[in-house]
């Protein structure tokens, strides 16, 4: 094989002249889990609000609910970023549209928008699913003793439900952390992009994706491995 | 033309079989000739992999019809007849693959791509992975913005967010540059010229570092070419560029040199010039302008596949 | 806003978008998926054969495909394809393969790991009656997978394995990082050409997700269908 093996090229300055190429991977990690944590929170919180639409008795909720994982589901995330970065500035009223573009940092924000939106679809399903699964009479229990529609998912439904599907959840969760990733085409920092800068900047293309990937492993198992501590830890007992 | 991009897995296996088995009869017949790298490797498939950009106006990129034209598209054309000459081929296919900034050098290591015809500067340290031919165009490295943000000097970048294209010299310079000159910059990496450019059109970047022979052309074949301009203030010397080939791969590079030495030389060279640079060009026949310099009639009278910008 | 849309841009490019981009996106999505459904049930069948030494390693690739970004194998493959082609046919240089072999060969090797974990639970969920029944009758191991358990998990799983077709299908407009011209990465090449880019990319979308919902509703009426059957 014609190529120059290098495995100290991560100790040596990158050309940006900030500190080594590993600091630079550092640098593209720290992104990523800023991009996956900030994305998450809005992918859990609306994702949660959509997938209960969806179990209401209301049918335009229902609708509503529908519409929204439907239009988020079925349009590739690559296409979704750059309608968020290239296309939705543009249809806004000039000033804003100007004043979102040279945001600092703007890619960082659209990857979070539109990350966030993103997920929020596959949780709103989880979260559905999680809630249908549940026995019937839980809804009517909550309903017998007074609770109000509201109280019913605070207190009965959506704990219960969240229980169910942690482990996909974790894996919804990895996902999003992983489509970060595709935030690179629209000049987000981020691990792979880091990844590939030092492959551009020292031209060694094995080492410089090898970094990454152990990165990711790593993550993953970590994720993994907490969530499934997690899952003992909020587990009720007596209920397996 | 009809290029093989969308080939089957089938019929690849079929060729990578049929070329296994002309090396065993080759071999057996203990007549092959004495080819090694990638000269072996065309006379064997009969093939040569040609690399082009998308938007490496006027050296490689997509027509109106979307097909691959330009400067040193034209010379890896003609590099391709001088190796189909030199291996005494009847016939030779020659395969497009498109490459960008990012991907140019690994492809070329890897096999994908036999010669990269494109905007790629030559230098010292690609040199370790990747060699090039004799020289066919000298650029430094400047920056487009809008007219009206009024950035002429480096300084006044200070604290803007600007584009480059990754995997590009240009954006190593401009790192350096900011950490050197404290500028603080906000520099994002774009996946082709088109795209940095897009940036600026769209007012996502305040300016895009790139050489200036591409900003030119750039701006050029922009929807409105009034309203860019070009920084005065350089943040390189004049550099080389060249086409890539593989590198340790002296055979080869000896053809290629040759063809080009011999094309940069005759009448020829200085015709295939002037019809990119100072002609009107496709898709939209705008007109570079941009006569011979003074370097550049130097390195055509003496091919030379020197890194160094002192060279020239 | 909407004042200056130009869709003549998108009007005159549709052969192009269509004829060249389409084209090149389901031939990707529909060889991907073929060879990432053969693979993933190879993959499967090892993960459940029982025997450490095919089971392990089954598993070892499936959670490696699935905990990287589809991005970073992208450009893996893309420079890695050669050199495994040269390892596999034991030439003596990297073999030079086009840039559409190596984005079917990172498609299918990825998503075959999605694919896998979707027959493994459609073999898993065949009673364990039948296996035994088949083998009471004489039925070598090839033989009961072949006739009797694997017509079954395809069946059954048919509507997950579309479904993950269609998710397939969007994650192909990927390519556009190592420039291939997909439908997407033609629509972008001509949004930039001529500074089209709200136009284009709005465009794209709707076709997109024209495809994508019809694709799934006619996944579910199927599923309706074959939940009948059973």
């Amino acid at each position: 094989m014609n190529y120059n093996w290098n495995w100290r090229v991560f100790f040596d300055p990158s050309p940006e002249g900030t500190g080594t190429y590993a600091d630079m991977l550092l640098s593209g990690l720290s992104w990523t889990i800023a991009t996956a944590l900030c994305s998450w929170i809005i992918a859990f919180s609306l994702g949660s609000l959509i997938g209960v639409l969806r179990t209401l008795p209301s049918r335009g909720a229902q609708r509503i609910g529908t519409m929204y994982v439907e239009l988020f589901r079925n349009i590739p995330l690559l296409v979704q970023m750059f309608l968020w970065f290239y296309v939705v500035p543009e249809l806004l009223p000039g000033s804003w549209g100007t004043w979102l573009k040279q945001l600092p940092n703007a890619s960082f924000y659209t990857a979070v928008i539109c990350l966030g939106f993103f997920t929020a679809s596959r949780v709103a399903e989880q979260v559905r699913t999680g809630i249908e699964t549940l026995p019937r009479g839980q809804r009517m229990a909550g309903t017998a003793i007074g609770l109000t529609t509201w109280q019913t998912y605070r207190y009965v439904l959506l704990p219960n439900a969240y229980r169910v599907i942690l482990p996909p959840l974790t894996s919804e969760f990895l996902n999003n952390l992983k489509n970060t990733s595709v935030a690179l085409t629209i000049g987000l920092l981020e691990l792979t992009a880091r990844a590939r800068s030092m492959q551009e900047f020292s031209s060694q293309v094995f080492e410089s994706f090898t970094a990454a990937t152990v990165i990711y492993l790593g993550i993953s198992l970590i994720v993994v491995t907490l969530s499934s501590k997690l899952e003992t830890r909020i587990a009720v007992p007596g209920s397996r | 033309m009809h290029f093989g991009h969308h080939r089957s897995v089938a019929l690849k296996a079929t060729v990578v079989l049929a070329s296994a088995m002309s090396f065993t009869l080759g071999a057996a017949g203990a007549n092959a000739q004495e080819l090694t790298g990638t000269l072996k490797k065309i006379k064997e498939t009969g093939e040569i992999t040609i690399g082009y950009r998308d938007a490496s106006v006027p050296f490689s990129y997509l027509d109106g019809d979307q097909k691959p034209v330009g400067y040193a598209f034209e010379i890896c054309k003609k590099i391709a007849e001088a190796v189909k000459t030199n291996l005494k081929l009847s016939k030779l296919e020659v395969r497009l693959n498109p490459v960008t900034s990012a991907t140019r050098i690994p492809l070329i290591a890897n096999g994908t791509v036999d010669l990269e015809c494109g905007s790629t500067t030559n230098n010292v340290d690609r040199q370790k992975q990747v060699s090039f031919t004799n020289t066919h165009f000298l650029t430094a490295t400047r920056y487009v913005a809008k007219k009206s943000a009024k950035l002429d000097a480096i300084e006044d970048l200070k604290g803007k967010t600007v584009v480059s294209t990754s995997g590009t010299t240009n954006i190593r310079q401009i790192n350096e540059a900011n950490t050197a000159r404290n500028l603080g910059l906000t520099i994002l990496p774009a996946k082709d010229h088109a795209e940095a450019f897009l940036m600026v059109e769209t007012g996502r970047a305040a300016a895009f570092v790139m050489d200036d022979v591409l900003l030119a052309s750039l701006a050029a074949s922009s929807k409105e070419p009034g309203t860019y301009a070009i920084s005065s203030e350089a943040l390189s010397k004049p550099e080389p560029y060249g086409i890539m080939l593989r590198k340790d791969d002296a055979p080869f590079k000896a053809v290629v040199d040759e063809a080009t030495a011999k094309l940069y030389k005759s009448p020829e060279g200085k015709a295939l010039y002037d019809t990119w640079f100072t002609k009107p060009i496709p898709p939209r026949g705008i007109n570079l302008s941009l006569p011979m310099s003074e370097p550049m009639i130097k390195a055509f009278a003496s091919p030379s596949d020197s890194a160094d910008p002192a060279a020239y | 806003m909407f004042t200056d849309f130009d869709f003549g841009v998108v009007l005159s490019s549709l052969p192009y978008l269509f004829g060249t981009g389409m084209v090149f996106t389901l031939t990707l999505t529909a060889l991907a998926a073929s060879g990432g459904i053969i693979l993933g049930t190879v993959i499967a069948m090892m993960r459940l054969s029982g025997i450490a030494a095919l089971a392990i390693p089954a598993k070892i690739y499936v959670n490696f495909m699935r905990s990287l970004p589809l991005v970073l194998v992208i450009f893996w493959f893309y420079f890695l394809v050669p050199y495994i082609g040269q390892w596999m046919t034991g030439a003596s240089r990297p073999i030079s393969v086009g840039a559409f072999t190596s984005a079917l060969v990172t498609f299918t090797l990825f998503e075959a790991a999605f694919f896998s974990e979707i027959m493994r639970a459609g073999i898993q969920a065949i009673p364990k009656g039948q296996t035994s029944a088949a083998q009471a009758i004489g039925l070598t191991y090839g033989q009961t997978m072949r006739t009797v358990i694997l017509p079954q998990a395809f069946r059954n799983m048919l509507p997950l394995l579309l479904t993950q077709t269609i998710v397939l299908f969007q994650d192909t407009s990927l390519v556009y990082v190592i420039s291939l011209t997909d439908f997407l990465g033609a629509a972008s090449k001509v949004a930039q050409r001529d500074g089209r880019l709200v136009e284009m990319y709005l465009f794209a979308a709707a076709i997109y997700l024209v495809i994508c919902i019809t694709a799934s509703t006619l996944v579910r009426r199927l599923q309706r269908r074959v939940a009948i059957i059973r």
